[in-house]
């Protein structure tokens, strides 16, 4: 084939884009990510049921905060990653802050506390509830988005994988934080945050696979 | 630099916008950096520079298939460069075990024949088009080689205009798939 006649074929009835398709296909995989989470959650495991106490309440809030504000933090940075060349712009270790964050919470609340009671705040009797369920429920937003990333034509595959793992983490751990009832804030930084990052290395491992164009 | 990143960019938003003329012209630009650049590249590493001519063709169609990918906020030049990579990274893998049989010594000879201008690539687009599905082969043969618009195709092949942009683009990406497939590995 003569790459002139390719040229004419590609330039012969040029469609309008639209412009915004990357964006909505990614945004509308994680919106179905968080409702199907939030189902399996309020399905299998249940909500939680001490929310008319105001504490049990701030301590959802919190967490969600946290879990989401990953979700959103993460959202952004692959609007860029997901793109070709997109790996140019934005330094990644960013995406470390929230950890480093929540890292520090955890160590404040701590030195605050007896350590006779660290223990406790660490590891409850569900900590393996939660590093089992969080990692299970990510798996439908993780395939949703791994579909709707590989349609952007990342270049960086690793990255963008990672990337796609940690929204998928972070979405699953927003729904189980329904159902969970361990407030501590040690607790969420090392079970919420270790699974979260167990599935961003899941993501970064698969994604040369997965996001092949 | 300057300046042709700031005209491929002009020409690529037009053609976002539907200006097929101008998408033909950043096609046809595009072509020649892209032969530029894997020409050298391939020679670099030892590879003969008659695979140039698939992977600038290939760089093409991907470049095409995926323009709903470039934001039109961003510089345009680090956005075609970062495909023009991944298509010859690509090729590269999928072609690893030939990259034991060409000598080393071969690059010198691969380069003296640099100048000579070959558009023509091994690709093979009748056989191509042949391994898709009837519709989408129908749409781009209607749209793209005969030149019909949308709305002709349509009532030809007897089905809706946005089916029929649905198969040509569908089309093109398993066209850009089947290319992959089709190399020694």
């Amino acid at each position: 084939m003569k790459t002139n006649d390719l040229i004419d074929m590609l330039s012969a009835n040029v469609e309008v884009i639209d412009r915004r398709e990357v964006s909505r296909t990614i945004a509308t995989a994680g919106a179905i990510g968080v409702l199907v989470a939030i189902v399996a959650v309020l399905v299998t495991l249940g909500g939680r049921t001490d929310l008319t106490d105001a504490r049990a309440l701030i301590s959802l809030v919190g967490k969600l905060v946290f879990t989401l504000g990953i979700v959103m933090f993460a959202l952004i940075f692959l609007g860029k990653y997901a793109r070709p060349g997109g790996d140019r712009r934005t330094p990644l270790g960013l995406m470390a802050l929230p950890f480093v964050a929540i890292g520090a919470l955890a160590l404040l609340s701590l030195l605050s506390a007896p350590s006779a009671h660290w223990e406790s705040m660490i590891v409850s009797d569900r900590w393996h509830e939660c590093v089992l369920s969080i990692p299970l429920i990510a798996i439908v937003p993780f395939a949703l988005m791994m579909s709707a990333v590989r349609r952007a034509a990342p270049t960086h595959l690793t990255r963008a994988g990672a990337l796609t793992g940690l929204v998928a983490g972070s979405i699953s751990a927003t729904a189980y934080a329904l159902h969970c009832v361990d407030d501590s804030v040690p607790f969420v930084a090392l079970w919420y945050g270790g699974t979260i990052a167990l599935c961003t290395l899941a993501g970064a491992a698969l994604g040369p696979r997965l996001l092949r164009w | 630099m300057g300046t042709s990143e700031d005209e491929l960019r002009e020409l690529m938003k037009a053609g976002l916008e539907g200006d097929a003329a101008a998408h033909r012209s950043l096609l046809d630009r595009l072509s020649r950096h892209l032969r530029a650049y894997y020409k050298n590249r391939l020679s670099q590493i030892g590879r003969s520079a008659s695979e140039a001519e698939d992977l600038v063709q290939e760089a093409l169609i991907a470049i095409h298939t995926r323009r709903h990918t470039y934001d039109p906020a961003a510089p345009f030049t680090p956005w075609a460069y970062a495909i023009a990579r991944y298509k010859l990274v690509d090729h590269l893998r999928r072609t690893k075990a030939s990259l034991a049989d060409i000598p080393i010594e071969a690059a010198g000879e691969v380069t003296a024949r640099e100048d000579h201008v070959d558009t023509e690539s091994t690709i093979d687009l009748g056989r191509l088009m042949a391994q898709l599905p009837a519709k989408m082969r129908n749409a781009i043969q209607h749209v793209k080689l005969d030149g019909l618009s949308v709305a002709e195709a349509a009532i030809r092949g007897g089905i809706s205009e946005s089916a029929v942009k649905v198969s040509v683009h569908r089309g093109l990406k398993a066209l850009s798939a089947a290319i992959g497939r089709e190399k020694p590995s």
